[in-house]
């Protein structure tokens, strides 16, 4: 738009000469204008909780707080950055029952564990069946088109349900069709009731990741890798034929063209693809909150899911705003980093 | 790089030592189609798995409680489980009939998507058209905003709405005011286009509208009987959930338009300025009409979001009446759930198939928009 500036500018001053403070900032106001409605709705439901949110994480905001017109109201008290240092030395286990198995180190480091293993395999497979579907000469690439679009289509909440009764251990569609393979090789069908969700023994030993990651884990790829599929497809497409004819004029093999034409060039759609699916996959509710719960003991929290039951199940809003002005610190910090990584990868390629 | 190779190959022999019966690209082999065909094929029955399950327990009827085999396939098509659902979609004890969950569902989904919409594109537009002071510090504010789950200001949203509450006689007084300011001014206009003679199609149905909500608005305040009720909480009510969510999904429909709009081209708006149009005039007879499919889309993904919302009606909603789908699902779901697993699938398809169905037909543009509005910004 810096062409229509221009040409106001340039109709300003064919007006008048000398532009004075108030018609040089003209575009500014109108712009500002455009903007209000949108600032003012937002000031009041968005900027101004973020600040009450720092307030309520100084104070012991409890259940009996919330109802200031209630007989049994009691004023949040100040307590300083109490809530702040009760979470890093996880004494809110000591609260509540519910609440014995907190460790703010091991929800943190799980979450990115989660969201590091998930995004491998969106990223890869997504690659993968992208450039298969690209393939030329394919049969029915339109038919697996088609489906494979419908994980992105289905609603998450029904798509987190769903899953968390396939895992299910008694009539779970997981633990019926291994039973089903397994009656092929005469195998005994009630040793597959595997406890998917509720299992408290590692299944590698030496990883300490319960059974209940590995389930989520499938549910998440399932869930995630047709996006990536997507955008590598709407890359894939735009890159010129020619290359790899040149390339295979060369003598280059088909993993080389892959290597050094396909993944270089699918790289500019990809990094901000990944940067989204980064920070999607880590704030993932539905799933988590759905399939373990966080369970078994806990041990498949995130950040997101641990803050929704410390003010919903638990009614500690004031830790609860203390534990959510951690996660906007932790996810500010992480949009920084993959910021940073976009922009070393945009410089790369320039 | 390009330059060279595209030079290469117009130098190199094509059509004799290397023609394949193609212009381009290697032509496969029956066994590598083989191969490939199986894969694609392990691909897509994993996709469709879940689906065909949940689709053939739906079909089974009302008290099919669990399956004890694998099934893919329904063993019989009836719809019995919807209708099931239909009439009494969670446990006997909660009196909230389907539709009711589906009403409040539908309102909180398209009140929100239709609010942020409205007052997105506006801010959208400023974002994608004008240089001033401080665009980019906004943008991304709003940026940062948006990598927040709602979650991440859940507690003080649940304070500070749980402290608005009022008489219900407010309410109603509310209801008739609104209600009846629309009904003397539509009364009003179509006296005078009466008078004028000027009634066409598009002004009478306008006036049938307004009136028609006018009237609407006033049967509710009479229907709102304040003794009944105790204290009108604005956090228990739908309102409230739709405020919180428009916390979210305001920052979205921004970033969301705004990645649209930098796509238009900008001749049009151009040419407008030099017949000397206003940024007002440009907005509004250029850039809007543009921009029509971009605001659909916008718009049905805030419905999506919001027809699904589960997090915040949960932790704010304690009146049955204003019960959701997403929380009964909720409680059709888990270990301790006692529903038919065949009442659960029927709820969970009746969920999915309106917004999956609009979702499939918008998908060219919702793809375009999510890989280039969500994230170049």
């Amino acid at each position: 738009m810096a062409s229509v500036d221009r040409s106001i500018e340039r109709s300003n001053q064919e007006g008048g000469g000398e532009l004075s403070f108030w018609q040089r900032t003209k575009r500014t106001r109108t712009a500002y204008l455009y903007l209000v409605p949108a600032f003012f709705v937002m000031a009041i439901i968005t900027f101004y909780p973020i600040g009450y949110q720092f307030w309520m994480s100084l104070t012991d905001f409890g259940a009996r707080s919330v109802n200031p017109y209630a007989k049994t109201y009691v004023a949040p008290k100040y307590v300083g950055f109490d809530n702040y240092t009760k979470i890093l030395n996880n004494d809110i286990k000591k609260i509540d029952a519910d609440l014995n198995t907190f460790n703010f180190w091991r929800i943190l480091g799980f979450n990115l564990w989660w969201t590091f293993s998930n995004v491998i395999f969106h990223v890869g497979l997504g690659i993968i069946i992208a450039v298969v579907l690209n393939i030329e000469g394919l049969w029915f690439k339109r038919i697996y088109r088609a489906i494979y679009i419908l994980p992105m289509v289905l609603p998450q909440l029904v798509i987190a349900t769903v899953w968390r009764n396939m895992f299910d251990a008694q009539s779970g569609a997981v633990n019926l069709g291994l039973a089903a393979v397994g009656r092929l090789f005469n195998a005994n069908p009630d040793s597959f009731h595997i406890r998917w969700l509720q299992q408290i023994e590692d299944p590698i030993p030496g990883i300490p990741l319960p059974l209940s990651y590995f389930a989520m884990l499938i549910a998440n790829i399932w869930l995630g890798w047709p996006f990536m599929t997507i955008v590598a497809t709407g890359a894939l497409q735009s890159i010129p034929k020619e290359l790899y004819e040149a390339a295979s004029i060369d003598g280059a093999t088909g993993i080389q063209q892959f290597w050094k034409i396909t993944l270089p060039l699918l790289r500019p759609a990809m990094v901000p693809a990944t940067i989204l699916g980064i920070i999607t996959t880590f704030n993932l509710f539905y799933i988590i909150y759905f399939i373990s719960e966080g369970g078994p003991l806990g041990r498949t929290e995130i950040l997101v899911t641990q803050a929704y039951k410390l003010i919903q199940g638990n009614s500690l809003y004031g830790i609860g705003a203390a534990f959510s002005v951690y996660m906007f610190v932790i996810l500010g910090a992480i949009s920084a980093i993959t910021a940073k990584i976009s922009r070393v990868a945009e410089s790369y390629d320039a | 790089m390009l330059d060279t190779a595209t030079n290469e190959v117009s130098t190199a022999p094509r059509k004799g030592l290397f023609a394949r019966g193609r212009g381009s690209g290697r032509q496969i082999s029956p066994w590598q189609q083989l191969m490939l065909q199986a894969f694609c094929l392990i691909v897509a029955i994993s996709v469709l798995f879940p689906i065909m399950w949940i689709v053939s327990m739906s079909l089974e009827g009302r008290d099919y409680q669990r399956p004890s085999t694998l099934q893919v396939l329904p063993s019989k098509i009836t719809f019995d489980a919807y209708q099931a659902v239909i009439e009494q979609p969670t446990s006997a004890s909660s009196p909230v009939s389907f539709w009711r969950l589906a009403l409040n569902s539908f309102y909180l989904a398209a009140g929100v998507s239709f609010f942020s919409v409205l007052i997105g594109v506006s801010a959208a537009y400023a974002f994608s058209r004008f240089e001033f002071t401080g665009r980019k510090w906004l943008f991304l504010s709003i940026g940062f905003i948006l990598l927040m789950p709602s979650i991440a200001t859940l507690a003080p949203l649940f304070a500070m709405l749980s402290r608005i509450q009022a008489s219900w006689t407010i309410y109603k007084l509310i209801y008739f005011g609104v209600g009846g300011v629309m009904l003397i001014g539509t009364l009003l206009i179509a006296v005078n286009r009466l008078r004028e003679g000027e009634i066409t199609l598009r002004s009478g149905s306008l006036i049938a509208l307004g009136l028609a909500v006018g009237a609407l608005l006033i049967y509710g305040g009479i229907s709102v009987d304040p003794d009944a009720k105790g204290q009108f909480n604005l956090r228990t009510s739908l309102y409230g959930v739709g405020f919180a969510m428009i916390s979210g999904a305001l920052p979205f429909a921004i970033w969301n338009l705004k990645g649209y709009l930098d796509t238009i081209p900008k001749e049009l708006e151009e040419a407008a300025i030099i017949d000397g149009a206003s940024p007002n005039q440009i907005f509004f007879r250029i850039v809007l009409p543009l921009a029509t499919p971009a605001l659909a889309v916008t718009a049905f993904l805030g419905f999506m979001s919001g027809w699904t919302e589960f997090a915040l009606s949960f932790q704010f909603i304690n009146v049955p009446e204003n019960y959701t789908l997403a929380m009964a699902l909720r409680t059709m779901t888990g270990q301790y759930a006692t529903v038919p697993w065949s009442k659960f699938s029927a709820m969970s398809m009746m969920i999915s198939i309106p917004v999956s169905v609009v979702y499939l037909m918008l998908q060219k543009y919702i793809v375009g928009g999510l890989t280039l509005g969500g994230v170049k910004g």
